[in-house]
């Protein structure tokens, strides 16, 4: 990018955050409202969190139950979906499954974690693996699916098969759908953790929203927890959009360059 | 013998001066270096070069699609300062509207004629590319040739006075390409258009232009300008377009023999 | 197409319920419940007259949350697109709200609309308002430069530009997200019909366990909920397949699932 565009990229959401601050500050100013916090409220509000040292406590806990949760999803969607997508007889018995689990929120879940797991950390992180499951799952079954027969048979021409076969072929050509799926999973999860702590754990971000509320109406920290949860969203989208960017694996995302 | 007075010669359409064009990326890419060009009315003209020299930019910056960082086009006299109605670009066929069907795609520019004439105007079109019957076709469902004809129609459909062609046959098969240039003569013969059709085909451009504009390699400039004076229809075979089209093999430095 | 490949997701569903109901025979969860019970349950919602209630309160919520934020997301989807300056402005900011679970906005929602029905379609319609302006923005992202030149050059004004090329252009991807968010609204009235309404799928799912632990109903909710989110994709599905937008499914459509 130039340096006029760069600029640009910063300067106005920059300009565009500034006005909206402004426009929140005179809305709190001239409604009047005593419970609804003015940008300063929640401003002192983050301090007042890092002060207490909740603030890296509440992120540590949310991004750990991500972590561990997402990991999970992981190690078990990939290689199910690649297996999905290297045998499509077991791929059509399967999508209806998927089909009907998916729509099932994570949080219809809850009552199923929580018989299984009582209130605690493994409840949270077992919403999060079902959550992160099926993106992962299916953009590994569709990208392995989509690799056009062509390389596959370019691959077995050089003698390859089975495991060598796939390693060097079939997931590399696969790889970009992979990591569009990781990302959205990604997004997934960190909206599922915020939600499973609201429920079924006391720390992290999403308990924070809560508890705020209902320990005493202290929406100021409401809203400064949902700022730290949406700022947080962003830089792991970010991150995550890094890793589409390294070389290795940009040829797929050519087209994607917005 | 009584003399036979020399026919007017026809007046400039298009008058290029001074045209330069630089990319601004992540470096400066100087495109197009000093150009000058003359096109006369009802002038058949080829701009021939290899991939990536620029003569795409060229014919962009003539229709007034992109400005260039330095000198002017005129048209009429007039200069150009962005798309105009009156000289329609053909694209390759991916250029034609998908959502449309042949006849909404030719029609498309003929918005503000009353419904009588409009459709009079389709069908004639329709016929003078041979895609009677195909009318109510959609674009998927014909062939690349098909397609590239519908926006031939299309451009036409509006009797523009200029027509510029950007390597519009580029993505069909050598046969089709013959007979699509056999029919953009004939075409062009009945409708009396400039045209400025850019390609890298050296036959091509010997076998459609009135004069052909060699351009070197990027930064572009004109090498030579090669008139060719054989008459319509051309024989293939004929020792004059043999020599006219070794000329130009030679002027862009390729050997005969591979 | 041979009998054992129609046969197939019928197996794969057939397997999933035989696995379930060894897995709960087997387990050590006396309270949850296997296929059978589950089936029981939904058999005694309907004679009770309560499937058809909670199925269409849930419905009413999402239709109209959902509607909503197409009305308000689309267009300020496309908006961003359009105007590059306003797209640089404002894209990074929707990117921070846009993780932010629709659970979070509760207290916010009881704050601004109380308790009940509006909470819940407020709820409904922040979750899935941002997954479409992003659907729209790529929407318009995609569409290729020549049609865009194309339009200019016939002399369309910007208003006949954005009705003749751009909107047409944009239709079959913006349907695959149109889809997309409609699953996502759904997923949602879960967490929407926490906020002490009384019918509707979501509540079923809570309040049957909190009233009595009857987790067959809460199960029964989970199936119904998965049941009737396949049915919505599926008539989106066939609405991207009508023979008008079939131009766009070779291309838009690849993003399955």
């Amino acid at each position: 990018m130039t340096g006029r565009r760069r600029l640009e990229a910063i300067l106005l959401p920059a300009l565009a955050a500034a006005a909206l601050i402004a426009l929140w500050h005179s809305a709190v100013k001239a409604t009047g409202t005593n419970v609804f916090p003015s940008p300063a409220a929640v401003a002192r509000g983050v301090a007042e969190l890092a002060r207490k040292g909740l603030l890296v406590r509440y992120t540590r806990d949310s991004l750990l139950r991500v972590a561990a949760g997402y990991g999970a999803a992981l190690a078990i969607g990939i290689p199910a979906g690649i297996f999905l997508g290297w045998r499509p007889a077991a791929a059509r018995a399967a999508n209806p499954v998927i089909q009907l689990l998916r729509p099932i929120s994570p949080l219809a879940w809850i009552p199923v974690a929580i018989v299984l797991f009582g209130i605690s950390d493994m409840s949270a992180i077992f919403l999060i693996f079902l959550a992160s499951l099926f993106p992962i799952l299916v953009a590994a079954m569709n990208g392995v699916r989509g690799v056009p027969a062509m390389y596959r048979d370019a691959g077995r021409n050089f003698g390859l098969s089975g495991g060598a076969l796939l390693s060097r072929v079939i997931f590399p050509a696969a790889l970009p759908e992979i990591l569009a799926g990781l990302r959205i999973a990604l997004g997934i999860a960190w909206i599922v953790v915020v939600a499973a702590e609201m429920i079924a754990v006391n720390s992290g971000l999403g308990y924070l929203v809560i508890d705020s509320r209902n320990a005493g109406k202290r929406y100021d920290l409401v809203v400064a927890a949902m700022l730290l949860i949406g700022v947080i969203g962003l830089i792991l989208n970010l991150l995550i959009q890094r890793v589409s960017r390294l070389r290795a694996v940009q040829w797929g995302f050519r087209e994607e360059s917005a | 013998m009584i003399p036979v007075p020399e026919p007017a010669p026809r007046r400039t359409k298009v008058e290029i001066r001074g045209l330069q064009m630089t990319f601004r990326a992540e470096n400066e890419v100087r495109v197009l270096e000093n150009m000058d060009l003359d096109v006369r009315e009802g002038e058949f003209v080829c701009i021939l070069g290899p991939s990536g020299c620029g003569k795409s930019t060229l014919l962009n910056i003539v229709a007034g699609f992109l400005a260039p960082t330095a000198g002017t086009v005129k048209i009429d006299s007039e200069e150009v300062h962005g798309p105009d109605a009156r000289r329609i670009f053909v694209f390759q066929e991916r250029g034609v509207f998908p959502w449309l069907t042949v006849e909404g795609n030719i029609g498309f520019g003929l918005g503000c004629l009353p419904r009588a004439e409009r459709e009079r105007r389709i069908a004639h079109y329709v016929g003078l590319v041979g895609l009677q019957g195909f009318e109510k076709a959609y674009p998927q469902e014909l062939s690349g040739g098909m397609k590239q004809r519908v926006e031939v129609a299309r451009a036409l459909a509006v009797d523009p006075d200029v027509l510029y062609l950007d390597e519009p046959f580029g993505a069909l098969d050598s046969i089709t390409r013959l007979v699509m240039r056999g029919e953009l003569l004939r075409i062009w013969r009945a409708e009396q258009k400039t045209i400025l059709f850019v390609t890298h085909d050296i036959e091509e451009s010997v076998q459609l232009a009135d004069r052909v504009v060699v351009m070197s390699a990027r930064p572009a400039h004109i090498r030579r300008i090669v008139e060719i004076d054989l008459p319509h229809p051309r024989d293939l075979s004929s020792r004059r377009y043999l020599e006219l089209r070794d000329g130009i093999f030679e002027e862009i430095g390729l050997a005969h023999r591979i | 197409m041979s009998v054992g490949h129609k046969v197939l997701p019928f197996a794969g569903v057939a397997l999933l319920l035989v696995a379930w109901d060894i897995a709960i025979r087997v387990g050590r969860a006396p309270l949850l419940p296997g296929p059978l019970a589950v089936g029981r349950a939904i058999a005694e919602l309907a004679q009770k007259g309560f499937l058809v209630k909670h199925v269409v309160a849930s419905l009413f919520r999402v239709t109209w949350g959902y509607l909503l934020a197409v009305a308000v997301g689309v267009p300020f989807g496309i908006l961003l697109a359009w105007y590059r300056r306003g797209g640089l402005a404002l894209a990074p900011l929707v990117e921070i709200v846009r993780p932010i679970s629709a659970l979070a906005w509760i207290p916010l929602a009881i704050l601004w609309f109380g308790v009940g029905d509006l909470s819940a379609v407020f709820i409904i319609f922040i979750a899935s308002v941002l997954p479409l302006t992003v659907a729209a923005m790529s929407a318009v992202g995609g569409v290729s430069a020549v049609h865009w030149n194309a339009g200019r050059n016939f002399g369309l004004s910007t208003a006949e530009i954005a009705r003749r090329v751009l909107l047409p252009a944009i239709l079959p991807r913006l349907l695959v997200g149109l889809r997309l968010a409609l699953g996502i609204a759904w997923l949602v009235v879960v967490a929407a019909e926490m906020i002490a309404v009384n019918s509707g799928l979501g509540f079923l799912i809570i309040d049957a366990r909190n009233a009595g632990n009857r987790y067959d109903l809460v199960v029964a909710g989970m199936v119904l909920i998965g049941t009737i989110g396949l049915c919505l994709d599926a008539a989106m599905r066939g609405v991207e397949r009508l023979p008008a937008l079939r131009w766009g499914y070779a291309g838009a459509a690849a993003e399955t699932a």
